[in-house]
């Protein structure tokens, strides 16, 4: 960042919202199967609140503290998505047949358990990691192409 | 066990996302994708035997009973096209090394091609309106990414058209089926055969076929919606080309196949001879534009299209012969334009040029892919005792049947000139003065090879028709009786 913008407020609010951000994520997580939210609208807001911090600290820095391929990220999450929906396979259920049970556990008293919630938790990663994967490979086509070392192909240009 | 029928589906989608993980290892990424390819034409041939044999397969996802949930159906019909994509896979990924850059390979290739495959077999088994036009999406993202594989200039020119063309389609699509719901109140294919069947106002009903007709005929190339096809479907790689020219059109055909046999059949003197001119005049406008043709591989795109019609004229006969004649080219025209898409991609690349007039005498140094050229234009003419040939039969007695003269001496003239530009271009190429690409094949080998594969399968459509005929026939003697697909998923206890 040889001439950085004068962004003072711009980071330090991002740094207080973005993880409100992520927090509200999770909320909407696992909020999700019984009332709004699911994996879908989560994972938009996660990669939000990612996009938030990539935007304010410049992609060299935050890749620096998330070494994560989104693409990598993807495939797992289509995988998870996958391999639970096949799990119906093994209980010799019609597929994406899921179940839940209630657990009762200490502090938090009644809780459900659903297996929906891992489909869900595929569905939330593969949200990110597309979504992170076609903005950051939109914003860095010019500006960071030279500085793309974190394992990123740069073929797509 | 339901679950059977999610295989098709669920295998090339598995697959895509194991390649994808390998994707800087590009040895094993090939090892991978032509392992899983094999594994899926093997289980596709075990389901298909499966449901020939034992009945068709009915999976209510996630255990919600029809029409509430989301059914995959895996009838005979579907069983026979998933199978055939199979084949076609194999053949692609057996290809590709040769063909694709390691560079482009090493960029997701294998992926998209499985993606591709998902979205087409996903189309083939799904018993709702709306989940076919989820499964087109998937199949058409996956067809965004490979048209414009490689990035080329020209590619990127041609991609706009057919992302335009399809984006246009795809709307009109969900339009129709909100119109659909909106008349019928359902998505279900089964429940609306059965409500369209009950219906009083048949009228509002094949207005709203008409426009669904003409989402399905923009996907399948009908006249006079086929303009964009032929010069974007050369632009990428060949196997892409095969793979593009092979399945997405006849997505769009066996939508119609579905769709105008078990649901939209209210009026038949309408929507028959909508069927039947559209067919007829796609015949002839693209007969004309293979004969107008200087490059090889524009003369095989071009031929898709008077295929498609000979597909339409058969379901507007809507008698026994027509539709199991319309199967059956269905069936074996997929394998063929692979096939000759694939050839075409191996003699523009040996030759290196794609235009016809420049070269001559390739017979010298490849006999064997002038010979199966040769034959390939003899399959897609319909020269017995070729594959081309019982479907052609079949359609001309389907078309003797209802009357329709007029639609025969078409597909007879069609066939001549459809003969004529591959016997032309066989000419050019392989005969006379010159020498092109006289060097030995070498990486090409393998190309034939995958060719050669697909070319076994239609000389045996061909030839052992014996044993696929009375399947076929089964299939059009159970398409022309929507009840049995009704009983089939309803199980009449709703």
């Amino acid at each position: 960042m040889e001439n950085s913008p004068n962004n003072l407020i711009f980071k330090t609010t991002t740094v207080l919202i973005s993880f409100l951000l992520l927090g509200f994520s999770v909320y909407l997580f696992f909020s999700g199967h019984n009332s709004p939210g699911g994996g879908f609208i989560g994972g938009l807001g996660t990669a939000a609140a990612l996009v938030l911090m990539y935007m304010a600290y410049g992609f060299k820095t935050v890749s620096k503290v998330l070494p994560i391929n989104y693409r990598i990220l993807t495939m797992t999450g289509v995988l998870i998505a996958i391999l639970t929906s096949a799990g119906s396979f093994v209980f010799g259920q019609p597929f994406l047949s899921h179940t839940f049970t209630y657990v009762h556990v200490p502090l938090i008293g009644k809780m459900e358990l659903a297996t929906a919630t891992l489909f869900d938790l595929g569905v939330y990663l593969t949200v990110v990691g597309i979504a992170l994967t076609i903005i950051l490979s939109i914003a860095q086509d010019r500006s960071t192409s030279e500085e793309n070392t974190s394992g990123q192909d740069t073929y797509s240009r | 066990m339901t679950n059977l029928a999610i295989l098709p589906i669920l295998i090339p989608f598995l697959s895509g996302v194991l390649v994808a993980f390998t994707h800087n290892r590009l040895g094993l990424t090939r090892t991978l994708a032509m392992l899983l390819a094999i594994v899926h034409l093997i289980t596709m041939g075990f389901l298909s035997f499966h449901v020939l044999t034992e009945g068709s397969i009915v999976l209510e996802a996630g255990d919600w009973i029809a029409p509430y949930g989301i059914v995959l159906v895996l009838d005979p019909l579907s069983a026979l096209l998933v199978l055939t994509t199979s084949i076609i896979l194999v053949a692609a990924v057996w290809y590709a090394p040769s063909s694709v850059s390691e560079e482009q390979e090493s960029f997701y290739f294998y992926a998209f091609v499985f993606l591709l495959i998902t979205g087409v077999s996903g189309a083939f088994i799904t018993g709702d309106l709306f989940n076919l036009f989820v499964f087109f999406e998937v199949l058409l993202m996956a067809s965004y990414a490979l048209i414009t594989h490689g990035g080329k200039k020209v590619q990127l020119r041609e991609s706009i058209k057919y992302v335009l063309i399809n984006l246009f389609s795809s709307m009109l699509f969900v339009t129709t089926v909100s119109y659909v719901y909106a008349v019928l109140g359902t998505v279900n294919m089964a429940q609306l055969a059965e409500r369209a069947a009950a219906s009083d106002s048949p009228g509002i009903i094949t207005t709203v076929a008409i426009l669904l007709f003409f989402v399905f005929a923009t996907k399948g190339a009908a006249f006079p919606l086929y303009y964009w096809l032929p010069r974007s479907y050369i632009v990428p790689n060949p196997v892409i080309s095969a793979l593009f020219g092979a399945l997405l059109t006849k997505v769009g055909v066996y939508s119609l196949i579905r769709t105008f046999t078990l649901i939209f059949h209210q009026q038949p003197e309408i929507i028959d001879n909508l069927f039947i001119w559209v067919g007829n005049l796609t015949m002839l406008f693209g007969v004309l534009g293979a004969l107008a043709s200087r490059n090889i591989k524009l003369i095989v795109a071009y031929n898709i299209i008077p295929a498609i019609g000979f597909m339409l004229v058969g379901i507007g006969m809507f008698n026994i012969d027509g539709l199991s004649g319309s199967i059956y080219y269905l069936l074996q025209d997929m394998i063929i334009k692979a096939a000759l898409f694939l050839l075409a991609g191996t003699i523009a690349s040996l030759a290196g040029t794609a235009d016809i007039n420049k070269m001559g005498g390739m017979i010298r140094s490849h006999p064997m892919l002038g010979w199966m050229f040769f034959i390939g234009g003899l399959v897609l003419a319909g020269v017995p005792p070729f594959s081309g040939f019982i479907g052609k039969l079949l359609l001309v007695r389907g078309a003797f049947e209802k009357g329709e003269t007029v639609t025969v001496i078409i597909m007879l003239i069609t066939s001549l000139l459809i003969l004529l530009s591959i016997v032309r271009a066989f000419i050019r190429v392989f005969w006379g003065e010159g020498n092109t690409g006289a060097e030995p094949a070498g990486k090409h080998g393998s190309q034939i090879f995958s060719a050669g594969f697909l070319m076994l399968f239609t000389v045996f459509l061909g030839i052992g028709a014996e044993a696929i005929l009375p399947s076929v026939q089964q299939i059009a003697d159970y398409l022309l009786e929507p009840q049995t697909y009704i009983e089939l998923v309803l199980k009449g206890d709703h």
